[in-house]
């Protein structure tokens, strides 16, 4: 009989092991799933390379005293580059202006005083909010936020396409993001430490603005953070409500037309066909790709590095 | 009563302090202020609503269903969106059987296999990065690779192009809901599985991710009502922003050649200075927040049905 040559215990490592059949496919199923987790290093990678490439193309092939003149022009091989960045931040300022106590003030009260069932209506409320698309908010922005808001309100004689309406709509459409993100942090606060505040007689707004904001800081700020970056690749308000036509002069001003870095990319995808001329127009695109892309991507980093820096445990 | 020779015991004291109306103005102001807030986040929400509706609804109701069965035109009376409909809804397709089971995949493999060492974090930092990478630049990849390098396989400025700029945008946003689902399993329903002598792919399979089924179908119908919406980088891997006909096509030909999608053809409708474009804009609006809004709803409601707590 077999058993009779086994150990004493009856049973050795390799009878334990499994069928060797079993373990062929466990380890085959484990490789799979690590290609696939793995093709997300090759997206990356596929971004920066063809970002970088065209990018260092274009640098060669304009003159680069054109990259400081006095306007966005592609088709006239100007590529001033403080315009597109100086129109992103007016655009961003201007959301964050709005985002921020919007969100901030829904958040804080979705999370602290809204009663249960009140928070339970709400909320998907601005889950919908959040998931309506740029492209809507760029025809609200256009067709209502620019004369009925713009130029009505905030600036006497605002031009027909103007960088106000376009921060606007960018504002609304980071507001839910904000709002969702800080609303998660400031309800991941323990209810113990509203209790020990409330104990000490401490009322409400004292609780929430001393206590439980302090404590969710670290949320809070990448709420933020997230909405900076968000606001800044945002593309489609910007190309349809700011500076629609694709070039424009250096301009700070909200009343006037402007232009983005996202909405210069948009801009030479679609008039793409009729600068055939100038190459360097198209491949303008990759560089100010690649400048909005290191841009983001040093938010987003600042961003995850300050939660993970401030975040307090319970 | 416990007063003594109109002196107060500590304990009138009390009493009256607890029963006190305290008044306290910036308490309240405070208040109103975040109900304010709030409102004025509902108020921007309907004034879009009714403002798409009070422009779009007569086209609707005058056109009918003709309104989303006749394709492009020049002519605004007999323009209609029924390509966009086509090529939105292909591009979905390629988006569901590409960016989902991928998806899916890589955060099985982040939650269930990985050990943590340094080339997982490498690849969580990065997922998550690259969830913050804007969707204009996901579409200077699209053009870069599908539309330039891979032209000769995708038709160039095509449906496919778009189709896979689209999966690869949303993947990350699929690899972190469905980690998240994942992660609200308990472990013990694992180590019940490994407890009876099954292997990790077989837990994963009959036990783990049934387990977190509903989580990663929400998360996946939000990510697809995303990509439903995304317009920008559309433009950029080539949709057609004049108008095209569409004839008696093969699959592939239709899969190959020009395409639109639903937010491309409101973005090129948008820039007509014609007030009959900008009524039809608000009614392509309208078809697209429907379809949006029902399918972000039924991942609420689905989410708010099956949330469970271990």
């Amino acid at each position: 009989m077999a058993q009779a040559e086994r150990p004493p215990s009856g049973l050795s490592l390799t009878d334990l092991a499994g069928s060797p059949a079993r373990r062929r496919k466990e380890s085959l199923v484990a490789r799979a799933f690590f290609g696939i987790a793995a093709v997300s290093i090759v997206i990356s990678l596929l971004i920066v390379v063809s970002l970088i490439g065209k990018a260092f193309t274009f640098l060669g092939q304009v003159d680069l005293a054109s990259l400081w003149s006095e306007g966005w022009f592609p088709r006239r091989s100007l590529f001033d580059v403080r315009t597109v960045v100086a129109g992103t931040l007016v655009v961003t300022l201007i959301a964050m202006l709005v985002a921020t106590p919007l969100g901030l003030g829904a958040a804080i009260y979705l999370s602290e005083y809204a009663k249960p069932r009140l928070r339970r209506t709400l909320k998907p409320i601005l889950e919908i909010l959040a998931g309506i698309p740029s492209i809507v908010l760029g025809v609200f922005a256009l067709n209502f936020l620019n004369p009925e808001v713009v130029d009505r309100f905030l600036c006497g004689d605002a031009s027909f396409f103007n960088l106000g309406g376009a921060g606007l709509g960018v504002g609304v459409l980071v507001t839910p993001l904000v709002a969702s993100i800080a609303e998660d942090s400031m309800r991941a606060v323990p209810m113990s430490l509203r209790e020990g505040a409330f104990g000490l007689g401490a009322r409400k707004r004292s609780t929430t603005l001393n206590v439980v904001f302090p404590a969710a800081i670290s949320g809070i700020v990448a709420a933020l953070i997230v909405g900076a970056s968000r606001a800044i690749g945002e593309t489609m308000v910007v190309a349809l409500a700011g500076g629609a036509t694709g070039g424009a002069l250096f301009s700070i001003d909200h009343c006037q037309q402007g232009q983005t870095m996202t909405g210069a990319i948009a801009a030479l995808a679609i008039g793409g066909d009729q600068v055939k001329g100038s190459v360097a127009a198209v491949n303008s695109l990759f560089f100010v790709g690649l400048l909005l892309f290191l841009m983001t991507l040093a938010l987003n980093i600042a961003g995850g590095r300050f939660v993970r820096r401030v975040r307090q445990k319970y | 009563m416990a007063t003594r020779a109109g002196k107060l015991t500590t304990a009138d004291v009390v009493r009256r302090n607890l029963h006190k109306k305290t008044f306290d103005a910036r308490s309240l102001a405070f208040e109103a202020a975040l109900i304010l807030m709030l409102l004025l986040s509902l108020a921007i929400l309907i004034t879009l609503l009714a403002d798409v509706a009070r422009t779009g609804l007569e086209v609707l109701s005058e056109r009918g269903t003709d309104f989303v069965q006749t394709g492009l035109s020049p002519i605004a009376s007999r323009a209609g969106v029924f390509q966009g409909i086509v090529g939105s809804f292909l591009m979905m397709a390629f988006v569901g059987l590409i960016a989902f089971p991928m998806g899916i995949g890589a955060a099985v493999y982040l939650e269930e296999y990985a050990t943590d060492n340094r080339l997982t974090r490498i690849i969580d930092v990065n997922i998550r990065n690259l969830a913050g990478v804007p969707s204009v630049v996901y579409g200077i990849l699209g053009l870069a690779v599908f539309v330039e390098a891979l032209g000769g396989a995708t038709g160039g400025r095509s449906i496919i192009s778009g189709g896979l700029t689209l999966a690869i945008l949303v993947l990350p946003i699929v690899i972190i809901t469905s980690a998240e689902a994942l992660r609200a399993v308990p472990s013990s329903i694992r180590e019940a599985g490994f407890g009876v002598g099954a292997t990790r792919w077989e837990v994963v399979r009959s036990h783990v991710l049934p387990s977190a089924a509903p989580g990663i179908l929400t998360g996946t119908i939000l990510a697809l009502s995303r990509a439903l919406g995304e317009t920008a980088p559309l433009l950029l891997v080539g949709a057609v922003t004049g108008f095209f006909t569409s004839g008696d096509q093969t699959l592939v030909e239709q899969l190959r050649g020009d395409f639109v999608s639903l937010p491309t053809i409101i973005f090129s409708w948008a820039r007509q200075p014609d007030t009959d474009f900008q009524a039809l804009t608000s009614a392509a609006i309208i078809v697209l927040l429907v379809v949006i809004l029902l399918a972000n709803a039924a991942a609420i409601i689905l989410r708010n049905r099956y949330e469970r707590k271990w």
